[in-house]
This record gives structure tokens, C-alpha cells and sequence, in this order.
């Protein structure tokens, strides 16, 4: 399977022999060799540098973070290795060397499938394994012996010459051969997931709705085919949301039994229909999942101007930030008025399901509790230009803040507004007020349509069929051969295994064991029928 | 028993099992202690030793008068290993009866940490006859005895409940495969190991004694020596054709189950648990890798100039990827991973 040697200088060639030279290379067992480990060492950088597929969010905080590096590694490809040039370039190299292994094999395969077993060398005891002994017995008599013997323990058997012949495993190389193939199959469902799927993110209030179509989502990762027309059109409202938060014992504040009451219908005019989601039960419309992934908390905050009227109100998004769900948020209120001109405000802060407070240097708000027991807000005002009408798409987790300026009190303080459940606070400077009116749970929803799951699966699903036939069948071949020596039967027992790990020792001493004479003496006397052996068994194994 | 109660019994259990490790690999190095003696007599011999082949049988082994102590020794350290793997299980067990409610005893690192070395000792002791695998007591009980120590002075964690994401009976069956695999290649690893070990014991012997034959005796003097320093072991481990199937076939029935761990079983949980089959998690990927890593070591057996030593590197680097992806994401990734789980 493998290349030429080494050491081979090629002569000048033509192109139809650079060409052959080059597939010859290219599908040499040593080449696979080492496109599997570039393939290795090619994933590693996947796995530290933050990958844009896998979670945009700490990729674009990574670049923030690193300003130097991130041109280079954009250039490099490196926040999406597995799409990246260089990563394809050795998996399609393993393929295209996949191929030319493969069909070649599969031909002789093929071919060789009604071969007969290869008929015993001249010299058997040069084999592997190999026993003779001596016995009174005809030739022939021990030759339909062996034949039958050997045919009972499923073997392909022929007699040629005095001698028998046989092999069996050939279902090895089959199941190497449907193993490969299977690695194809498995990438062409791969693929038709990557080209034809998609896979988006939203995050739902509870008792707000849902409807699938491409302007709703808060992100949306698709395919290069992918057609937004062929969004499967159905809708859902998030009804409630339940979780428990362990309350005592060393495992209080973990979060358990979450799940979300949807009501949905499959199209507009459909029926509709109730549902429970909750992590490891998704809901599946047609060929699309809907996943319940994560919640929070969505904070009901009103924005109201110097004359009371209402300039924002309603539940914001806020992002856990750890375990006790202290969540980062912002509003941002646009539509501001003031009496003397008008000036848009930004609010950013945090909110604490179960606020508390530590004194201190080091003190500060915390939240002593998940759920929402005593819940607060604190926020920072902004005021100025919230950029929203530059054009360039926003956040809405994050304030620009190159156009604002922190409102400070008159004491020239900036303003903190730390609120509880259903406080207000005035702004100073005539900006109005704010008031944290309630809370609403939100649940943050994956909804994917991966079409060729199913080929990939049947793929692995063969793979391992075929991998188990290619590493558990061992081929081999026994040949016995009887000729009269000396007035007396010489027998000659010798196999080859053909597998990678194989050893037929034991085999050939069973068989040899079986063939002789059955009336023999039980100890019999030296020289008569001694069995004499050669091959590799001895120390350390006895299988 | 309540729950509380199993929890206690399991941490005795683990603290006892080690105790009876303890004296396991005690029994086995005074076992090759008896025999390491012996080794300084065969070390004088003049004999072609084979490397890398298997056609020739170097007889190594030594005389057979102290191998009544080393006997003695070697069914004392089995016995005292299979003690102490029961009490393992015992602790495995009392692990998941001591979480209300009661579920697999594998949910964190502690756990895995726990059950994986016990499989590693029960592979072993599976097939310690078929093998005669007395030559790897040694490196086994040591292996486990160290490992466990690490997992209850670094990684213990107390008994909680499992999570949601981990609520699934794709835990129960991804998790085992994986870590049964992890134990079997665990065990091949080994074998690799000790393959390169005395691969580069012979050549150097080898290389020794041709240079003994050239210069004058004091060579022979300086190889006589490093063979009687390092030979008592080594010289008693199978030759290396046997190693290195024993070792294959410990890949091969490790590799078709991470094959199911990784490939199949994890991608359908994480369908259900994540909406999305494969998303190059670094835990992903780096059981990925493993399982790239082990079918070049496959081809590598098959591919003449890779056979042998270059085939033990390849299943040694497969088995660090194995443990880095076990320990080092857990760890070094931990919040880009949604596969950690280290302590809580
Ligand atoms: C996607 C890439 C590949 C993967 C994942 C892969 C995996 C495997 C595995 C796991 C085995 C072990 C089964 C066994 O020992 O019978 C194997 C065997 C084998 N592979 Fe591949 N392989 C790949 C590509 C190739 C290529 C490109 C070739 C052609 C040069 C090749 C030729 C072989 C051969 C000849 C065997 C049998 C070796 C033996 O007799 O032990 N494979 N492969």
C-alpha cells in the first residue's frame, strides 16, 4: 500500500508520469499517515483561540482585546479554523487519498472475492507457524481429515496436491473497505448540514411570541445555500417559565427542572398547541428544533421625562454574569425630552435577583441568591449621543459611548440609581425619572434546522460496523500438507495470520493436536510422533 | 442507609482501597525485587537478542530457582489488587447512593477520575491470565495508587445532583463508553510504554555489547552493569512482538468503543442537550483529535518504517490528547468549554 522506497530518485519525468508519481504519493498509506496527524495538530487551534461559530460573543471579546494579534489572526483564519483554507486543504487531501486508497482496494477486493485459497508454499515450516509430527496413518486419509476438520471451523478449503489449502476472514478487508467509505458518507451529511442549515439564536421574554422568520432573531448562523424563504413558518409564545433553584445544602443556588410552556402553531393558520421545553427535550417542528438553552432576567424598567410622560418602558434583557445570575444590562432611551432641548439618556448597570450588600473597600452590591427574592437594579445614567443613528448596527447589550457623558449630581458625583422592586428615582438636571417596575424571566432559545444528520449518523453508525469487522476478523490461512517419508506419514501443519495483531499459535496447535492419529498412545515414545514447532509463542502469552 | 451515610461509606471505602493499593504495589515491587538477583547470571550470556522482530526467541528467562518468591509475590499483589478493586467499587457505588436522588456515579472529575482508574485495575485483572500479566502489576497498582491520591487531594468534590444538561440517559451511556475507552487505552498505553522502554534497553545492550566486542573488557564490564542496574525488569517482560500485539489489541478494543463515545453517543446528546450535534467545543475537538491520533496509530502498525517504536509514540501521543482533553480542558478551557465540569 505503500509508496515507492524511499531513496527512489525519479528520472526526469513526463507530465502523464509526474502525474501518476504524484497520485502514487498522494495515496500512499504514508501519506495518510501524516494528513491525520496534520489534521490533528490543524484542530488544535480551534480549541484556544475563541472560534466565531462556536461562540461569537467571546471571539469579538478576544479581539478587544488583543489588537495587535487580531489582523494576523484574521488573516490566518484563525477565529474560524474549521472553515479555513489551510483546514479544508488537508481534510480534501485526505479525501482525495481516501479515494484513491479505496478504489483500487475495492476493485481487487472485488475481484478476489471468489479467489480460491492460495495453494501451500513448498516449504511450510519457513511459515509463521508451523508443526509437523510423524504417523502411521495414510496421507490421503489425514488430507480429508484436515479438509473436513478445517471446512467445520468455517474455513474456504481446497485440495491441491496432497496438500489442503485454506483461509478465512475475508470479511476483514470488507469491513476496512465499508469503514473508509463510511468516513465519506459521514462528510457528505456534514456538509449538507453546513450548506443547507442554519442555526439562530433568540431570546424570548416570557408572554412575548415568536415567529420564524429571519428578522427575528438575535443572531442567525446559515448555510451558503441556505434560502430564508424555505424558513419553516411557524410561531410560539412563551407562556411561562419554570426553574427551582436548590434552596439549602452545599448545592443551594444551583438551578434545576427548568423548563419553558410554549403554546405554538406549525404555520399561521394552524391549530394551535402546547408544549413543555426544557433542556434535553427540545421541540421539533418539520425538519427544525427549537432548544431551550438558557434564561435570565429581564428587568421591567419606565424611562419617564420632567413631565411624567413615558419615554421608555418595558422588560430589558439583562445577561447572567455568574452563578447567582447578577446579570450586565442597558437602556437605551432614544426618545428623550427634557424642557430645555432634549438629550437621549443611556442606563447601564446591573441587576441582582437577591440583592445584597457588603461594606467596605472591597464591598459592594451582590447577589446572595439566583433567584429572584429581593430583586434590584443599579444602574449608571449617561446622556448625550447614543450613536443610533450612525448606521452601523449596535449592540443592544452595550452602549456606544463615545457620544455620552456620565450625569453627576451637584455635588459632581456621577449618579448611581440603585433601586429595589418598584422604587423611582429623579434625575438630576431636570432628566426625568426612572422606575424598576417588575421582573420577567426570559428564556434564550436555539432554533437549528441541520438537514443530513440523519446521513451522518447512518455514516458513523457503519463506520464503527465496519471498523469492528476490520479489527476483530482475523484472516488467515492453514494449509496441511501429508506425504509418505520413510514408510511413514509425514504431517505438516502451517498457518499465517494476516491480520495486524493476530497469532495463530494456539490454532495451529489445536489443529495439529486434532489431525493426530486418534487411536496414538497417549505417551507416545520418543521420536515416533514427536511434534516439533517453530514460531513465535512462547514467552509472555499464552491466549 | 441515607444518603449522608453512603457518602461517608464511599469516601472510607476510597480511602481504604487505596490503603490495600498500597500494599498491592508493595507486593509487586518486592516481586521483582526476588527476582532482579537472577538477571545479573543471563546478563553474562553471550545471546542474539531480537529487536523489533518476533521471529526470534531470545530465552530470557532466568533461572528458575527464585521464582518460588517471585510467585509467592506476584499472588499476593494480584490478591491484594482484587481486595482493593472491590473496595473501589464499593466506593463507586455508595457514590451514586449517596446523591438524593440516586444517580450514575459519574457527574463530575472526582467521579470520572474515580471510576476510570477502577476500570483501568478490572481490564487488568480481566486479562491478567490470558496475558500473564504479572510484569505490569507493577506499573498498574503504582499508576492507580498515584492517580487516586491526586483525585482526593485535588479534585474531590462533595456529592450534588447532576445537573440538567447532564439529566439524559446519553450520560449513562456516553459517559461509560468514554470511560471505559479511556481505561483500555489507559492500559495500551502502558503497554506502548514499557514496548519503548525495553526497545531502547536492547539497543542499548545491544549496542554495548558490540562495542565490548571491539574494545577491550572494560566495555563488557560497563554493559554487564546497566544490564544488572535495569535488566531484573526488564528482561522479564515479554519480548517485543508480544508487547506490542498485547498492546494493539488493548487500542483495538479501545478504539471501536471512543469510537461510539465520541462519534456517536456525544453527538446525539449533544443534539438533545445543545441543538447542535457537532459545534467544535474544545472538548469536541480534542476528542477528535484522540480519535484522529489512534487511527494514525492503527496505520501506523501498518506502515513499513512505523512499525513498532514510531507505532508506540503515535499511541503515547494519542494518550496524552486523551488526558489533556480529560484534564487540561477542564481546566485550562474551563469557561469556553460547555463540557466543564470541574469541580462546581
Ligand atoms: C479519513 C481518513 C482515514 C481514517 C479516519 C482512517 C482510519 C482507519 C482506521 C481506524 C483503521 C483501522 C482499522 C484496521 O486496522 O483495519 C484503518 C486501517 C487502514 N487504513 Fe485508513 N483511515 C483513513 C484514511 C486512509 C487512507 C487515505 C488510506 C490509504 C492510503 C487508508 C488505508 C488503510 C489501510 C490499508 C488500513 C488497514 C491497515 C491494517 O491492515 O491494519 N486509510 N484506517
Amino acid at each position: 500500500m505503500s509508496g515507492p522506497a524511499t531513496g527512489y530518485e525519479p528520472p526526469p519525468l513526463r507530465p502523464g508520469e509526474l502525474a501518476r508519481w504524484t497520485w502514487r504519493q498522494l495515496t500512499s498509506m504514508r501519506t495518510a499517515l501524516i494528513l491525520l496527524f496534520m489534521l490533528a495538530l490543524a484542530s488544535i487551534p480551534g480549541s484556544v483561540v475563541p472560534q466565531e461559530a462556536v461562540d461569537s460573543l467571546r471571539a469579538s471579546q478576544w479581539r478587544d482585546k488583543h489588537p495587535q494579534l487580531t489582523p494576523v489572526y484574521e488573516k490566518l483564519g484563525l477565529f474560524s479554523v474549521y472553515n479555513s483554507i489551510w483546514f479544508s486543504a488537508i481534510y480534501i487531501l485526505l479525501m482525495i487519498s481516501l479515494v484513491g486508497c479505496i478504489v483500487p482496494r475495492l476493485l481487487v477486493y472485488w475481484r478476489g472475492l471468489r479467489r480460491r485459497p492460495p495453494a501451500a508454499p513448498r516449504h511450510l515450516s519457513r511459515m509463521p507457524q508451523s508443526r509437523s509430527f510423524e504417523t502411521d496413518e495414510d496421507a490421503d486419509a489425514v488430507v480429508e481429515r484436515a479438509r473436513t476438520l478445517l471446512r467445520k471451523r468455517r474455513f474456504r478449503v481446497e485440495v491441491r496436491n496432497g496438500a489442503v489449502s485454506s483461509e478465512r476472514g475475508y470479511l476483514r478487508e470488507a469491513g476496512n473497505l465499508v469503514f473508509h467509505l463510511s468516513v465519506l458518507i459521514v462528510l457528505v451529511g456534514f456538509a449538507l448540514g453546513g450548506l443547507w442549515g442554519f442555526k439562530g439564536g433568540v431570546i424570548v421574554v416570557t408572554k412575548d411570541s415568536f415567529a420564524n422568520t429571519l428578522s427575528q432573531y438575535d443572531d442567525f448562523r446559515a448555510g451558503a445555500l441556505f434560502d430564508p424563504a424555505n424558513l419553516d413558518p411557524f410561531e410560539f409564545t412563551v407562556n411561562d417559565f419554570d426553574v427551582t433553584f436548590i434552596r439549602e445544602g452545599r448545592e443551594a443556588g444551583m438551578a434545576h427542572k427548568f423548563a419553558a410552556d410554549l403554546t405554538y402553531r406549525t404555520a399561521p393558520s394552524a391549530p394551535e398547541r402546547a408544549r413543555k421545553i426544557s433542556v434535553n427535550h427540545p421541540l421539533t417542528l418539520g425538519g427544525t428544533d427549537v432548544f431551550l438553552i438558557s434564561h435570565g432576567y429581564a428587568p421591567h424598567i419606565t424611562v419617564r421625562n420632567a413631565d411624567r410622560s413615558i419615554a421608555y418602558s418595558g422588560p430589558v434583557v439583562f445577561l447572567p454574569e455568574d452563578s447567582t445570575f447578577r446579570s450586565f444590562g442597558v437602556v437605551k432611551v432614544p426618545d428623550a425630552r427634557q424642557r430645555n432641548g432634549s438629550t437621549q439618556i443611556g442606563l447601564e448597570g446591573e441587576f441582582y435577583p437577591t440583592y445584597a450588600f457588603i461594606k467596605g473597600k472591597n464591598g459592594g452590591p451582590f447577589s446572595a441568591f439566583p433567584d429572584a427574592k429581593n430583586p434590584a437594579i443599579s444602574m449608571i445614567v449617561y446622556k448625550g449621543d447614543l450613536g443610533l443613528d450612525a448606521g452601523a448596527p449596535q449592540s443592544v447589550y452595550a452602549l456606544q459611548k463615545k457620544g455620552l457623558q456620565r450625569v453627576t449630581s451637584a455635588d459632581g458625583k456621577p449618579v448611581r440609581l440603585d433601586l429595589a422592586l418598584g422604587r423611582s428615582a429623579t434625575l438630576p438636571d431636570g432628566l426625568g425619572s426612572v422606575t424598576f417596575d417588575g421582573v420577567s424571566r426570559y428564556v434564550k432559545l436555539q432554533v437549528s434546522h441541520t438537514p443530513g444528520q440523519k446521513v451522518a449518523l447512518a455514516g458513523v453508525v457503519l463506520a464503527l460496523v465496519g471498523l469492528l469487522g476490520s479489527l476483530f476478523i482475523r484472516p488467515r490461512r492453514i494449509w496441511v500438507r501429508a506425504r509418505r517419508e520413510g514408510g511413514r506419514t509425514l504431517v505438516e501443519v502451517a498457518g499465517l495470520d494476516r491480520s495486524a495483531g493476530g497469532d495463530l499459535s494456539a490454532e495451529i496447535d489445536d489443529l495439529a493436536a486434532a489431525l493426530r492419529p486418534p487411536t496414538s498412545p497417549t505417551a507416545p515414545p520418543a521420536g515416533s510422533a514427536q511434534l516439533s514447532s517453530t514460531g513465535s509463542t512462547t514467552s509472555g502469552e499464552s491466549s | 442507609m441515607t444518603h449522608e451515610q453512603f457518602e461517608v461509606l464511599s469516601n472510607q471505602a476510597v480511602a481504604a482501597c487505596a490503603v490495600v493499593y498500597f500494599l498491592a504495589v508493595l507486593a509487586n515491587f518486592a516481586q521483582w525485587a526476588a527476582g532482579r538477583k537472577v538477571a545479573e547470571v543471563p546478563a553474562q550470556v553471550e545471546q542474539p537478542v531480537s529487536v523489533g522482530g518476533g521471529s526470534v526467541a531470545p530465552t530470557e528467562a532466568p533461572v528458575a530457582d527464585e521464582s518460588d518468591r517471585m510467585e509467592l509475590f506476584s499472588r499476593v499483589g494480584v490478591a491484594l489488587t482484587v481486595v482493593a478493586a472491590f473496595l473501589q467499587f464499593v466506593a463507586v457505588v455508595s457514590r451514586g447512593l449517596a446523591s438524593d436522588p440516586v444517580r450514575v456515579p459519574w457527574g463530575n472529575m472526582y467521579e470520572f477520575t474515580l471510576i476510570g482508574t477502577w476500570v483501568v485495575v478490572v481490564g487488568y485483572l480481566l486479562l491478567y491470565r490470558r496475558y500473564s500479566l504479572s510484569w505490569l502489576s507493577p506499573v498498574v497498582t503504582s499508576f492507580v495508587l498515584v492517580t487516586l491520591m491526586i483525585d482526593v487531594l485535588v479534585l474531590y468534590t462533595p456529592v450534588v445532583p447532576l445537573r440538567d444538561a447532564l439529566q439524559s440517559p446519553w450520560l449513562v451511556i456516553h459517559v461509560i463508553a468514554a470511560i471505559i475507552a479511556t481505561g483500555a487505552f489507559t492500559l495500551g498505553g502502558m503497554c506502548s510504554a514499557l514496548y519503548l522502554v525495553k526497545e531502547r534497553w536492547q539497543r542499548r545492550q545491544q549496542a554495548e555489547r558490540e562495542s565490548g566486542q571491539e574494545g577491550p573488557g572494560s566495555g563488557q564490564e560497563a554493559g554487564a552493569a546497566t544490564a544488572r542496574r535495569s535488566g531484573g525488569y526488564l528482561a522479564r517482560l515479554p519480548e517485543l512482538a508480544v508487547l506490542d500485539r498485547i498492546a494493539y489489541r488493548t487500542h483495538a478494543f479501545a478504539f471501536p468503543i471512543w469510537t461510539f463515545a465520541a462519534l456517536i453517543a456525544g453527538p446525539i446528546w449533544a443534539h438533545y442537550a445543545w441543538g447542535r450535534y457537532w459545534g467544535w467545543d474544545p472538548k469536541e475537538v480534542w476528542a477528535f483529535i484522540t480519535w484522529v491520533v489512534y487511527a494514525a496509530y492503527l496505520h501506523a502498525r501498518a506502515t513499513s518504517g512505523w512499525k513498532g517504536r514510531s507505532a508506540a509514540v503515535v499511541a503515547l501521543v494519542g494518550l496524552a490528547t486523551l488526558w489533556f482533553n480529560f484534564v487540561g480542558i477542564n481546566f485550562f478551557f474551563g469557561s469556553g468549554s460547555m463540557h466543564s465540569y470541574a469541580g462546581k
